[in-house]
């Protein structure tokens, strides 16, 4: 025989078939109400995908800068004034570099940075770009990558050997097609040997082409090219990104002594830190997902008083068929649980509907814009669950109206 | 004597309509018995309706106590109410009310689809194809009600009343939408259904209607004013038969 739960589940299933029939009746009405939710649940998925999209479009633009990267630069010169006159240090000199490679324990690598835009010359041909001044750990730290030869190393920094990496862009403006390692280029009249091609980076994240440019040993650029003993900046290399924080104050602390700057005065150097940035990035990126989910969200209510007020004419409409079951004996139960049934498919049938319209929106999105939607599983349970509570939850006053009807009013409803 | 199936003592039903309060029944005495085919008869305003509804347990008394099966109604939910008739009461209405777009046989196996404990598939088609048998509908138990006399509906109507095998089944004005001919014939099916033991109830305010049952009861500004056995019962069945007579007669000539 049955059990208690069979009785009742098949109880819900026959309730269920009956409020089906009466949605495919109105097939038309029952389409147009369910629409408001299709747009707010297609709305919620695709809003999220874009927003998730955009975040992970620009958190791979951060972590491209390379790994656990603080970036120590300069800070602006003073002109004039007590403090150059007492001739404290106004920028970062190699012996910073080494002091932060020697003295801050959790630092991996240290590439210090020169950079000078000149004329370079190959091949007949001439292109003015970057040149850049590095250590042979600059790659690792920036995460890049050779595409063809090789990076100069330590004993090419000691030296100041006159040789370059080249980038991809640079490369195609002097070269063309032809390969470009071995061939001599010309900067400032010094000619320089070519031992390496880098692999194309793109646009960094201040838009610049990051593949315009040509490394050199920071040591012949000092030497040859700038004639300075100020870097521009460091790059350094952490560890492990949970150590990034503490490594920025020690090195803030350790140049501050070296420059001997008093309590009362400010950094004359500024510490970039990768992490901080992708941080911020992610929380705003969050924020404005949030903010997007949440003005889709608002349609989807808009929608739930769109079923309410279709669910209420359908109570008045069909209040002599109420009276009739309720006259044969439907509980008021049995009455409540037909219309909240009817509400929620139209809610969950609208949510079904919308995923897919969402998921096909997002789709769209990213054909056009330059990175790709991110639909999440999660943001399809959240709208489907949202769009079913709020059947349930707008459903459920035009349930009760029907349940509390005096069925012998109900009867003689015309 | 056994107990009456409907014990109705000092029966009061007052309704209030603003600051206005409306005796619709003032103090109804009344048994009906097991097997019983009763008339209630008034005129409009009399309080016949009022008193069906409570008999009906679609309404509740104001005072007074109102038995049905043994069972006070007065003290019962919504929900025991609705119970209550669903195993125990078949309603007929004067407007059959009928599920539009519904075949006549899913109106028929409506009352078994809400009764406790729940009647199987299998059942349900059973008893609602006997029921539509019994009223002679069992060749149209696929049409809608759209597609039947009102005759028809309102045999459907009966079906389904009988449908859960009730105690008593109340027929409210069952003939104010029919024809002559086609009254007389539902007449006939409620004595056929009477004689084979079930107990009616019937509202009418028209007294050639009122003739069919046994017992006539006379209502007027909600109280009884009579109380009488019918002595002069007319009898569908022949009545018909002196009809079709007629008709074949009229055919010849």
């Amino acid at each position: 025989m049955f059990t208690f739960i069979q009785i009742q589940l098949l109880q819900v299933w026959q309730t269920a078939l009956i409020a089906l029939r009466a949605l495919r009746r109105n097939k038309m009405r029952s389409m147009l109400t369910a629409l408001g939710i299709i747009i707010g649940v297609a709305s919620v998925v695709a809003m999220v995908a874009v927003g998730n999209g955009a975040q992970a479009r620009i958190t791979s633009q951060v972590s491209a800068l390379g790994q656990n990267l603080l970036m120590v630069f300069a800070g602006s010169k003073k002109s004039g004034g007590v403090n150059s006159g007492l001739g404290s240090a106004s920028a970062i000199t190699l012996e910073d570099a080494s002091a932060i490679q020697r003295e801050v324990p959790d630092v991996a690598a240290v590439s210090p940075e020169v950079s000078v835009t000149a004329q370079a010359i190959a091949n007949g041909r001439n292109w003015s770009t970057t040149v850049v001044g590095e250590s042979q750990d600059y790659l690792r730290i920036r995460d890049w990558k050779l595409a063809a030869g090789s990076m100069f190393n330590a004993s090419d920094i000691r030296s100041a050997a006159k040789i370059a990496v080249i980038g991809s862009k640079t490369a195609n403006e002097l070269f063309g097609p032809l390969n470009p390692v071995g061939q001599s280029v010309r900067i400032k009249n010094i000619p320089f040997t070519i031992v390496g091609l880098l692999e194309s980076k793109g646009a960094g994240m201040g838009g610049a082409n990051q593949d315009d440019r040509i490394l050199i040993p920071y040591t012949t650029a000092m030497k040859r090219l700038t004639g300075d003993r100020y870097l521009r900046s460091v790059n350094v290399q952490i560890r492990s990104s949970d150590r990034m924080d503490i490594a920025q104050q020690q090195i803030t602390s350790l140049l501050r002594q070296r420059h001997r700057l008093t309590s009362e005065q400010n950094d004359d150097f500024n510490i970039f830190n990768q992490k901080e940035i992708a941080d911020t990035v992610n929380s705003i990126s969050k924020i404005i997902t949030l903010l997007l989910g949440s003005i889709a969200g608002i349609s989807l209510v808009v929608g739930g008083i769109g079923i309410m007020n279709i669910m209420l004419v359908s109570v008045t409409e069909r209040t002599r068929e109420i009276g009739i079951r309720i006259a044969v004996g439907a509980q008021p139960g049995d009455i409540r649980l037909q219309f909240l049934i009817e509400a929620v498919t139209l809610s969950l049938l609208g949510g079904l509907i919308g995923v897919l319209f969402g998921v096909g929106a997002s789709h769209l999105v990213g054909m056009f814009a330059d990175f790709k939607a991110v639909v999440s599983s999660g943001s399809i349970i959240l709208a489907f669950g949202v769009s079913s509570v709020i059947g349930i939850f707008f459903g459920f006053y035009p349930a009760h109206k029907a349940a509390a009807l005096d069925p012998i009013v109900a009867l003689r409803y015309e | 004597m056994s107990t009456p199936v409907i014990q109705l003592r000092e029966l009061v039903r007052t309704y209030k309509t603003g600051e206005v309060e409306v005796k619709a029944v003032r103090g109804v005495t009344l048994d009906i018995h097991r097997g019983e085919f009763v008339a209630i008869m008034g005129s409009s305003g009399s309080g016949k309706s009022t008193l069906m509804n409570t008999i009906g347990c679609l309404d509740k008394p104001t005072s007074g106590t109102f038995l049905l099966d043994g069972v006070a109604v007065a003290n019962l939910d919504r929900k025991q109410l609705a119970k209550l008739r669903n195993k125990k009461l078949g309603f007929v209405f004067q407007s059959f009310n009928l599920l539009a777009r519904t075949s006549a046989q899913e109106n028929v196996e409506l009352p078994l689809f809400y009764s406790h404990p729940l009647v199987t598939l299998r059942d349900r088609h059973e008893r609602s194809v006997q029921a539509l048998e019994k009223v002679g509908l069992g060749e149209r138990r696929g049409h809608h009600s759209s597609q039947l006399s009102g005759g028809q509906q309102q045999r459907v109507a009966i079906a389904r009343a009988l449908v859960s095998r009730p105690e008593v089944l109340l027929a409210d004005e069952p003939t104010g939408n029919l024809d002559t001919r086609t009254s007389i014939e539902i007449m006939g099916l409620f004595q056929e259904l009477n004689e084979s033991g079930i107990t009616i109830v019937m509202v009418t305010h028209e007294l050639d209607i009122a003739a069919y049952c046994k017992r006539m009861v006379v209502m007027r500004d909600g109280q009884v004013i009579s109380d009488t056995v019918n002595e002069k019962r007319r009898v569908a069945r022949d009545e018909i038969a002196v009809l079709n007579q007629a008709e074949e007669k009229a055919k010849l000539a």
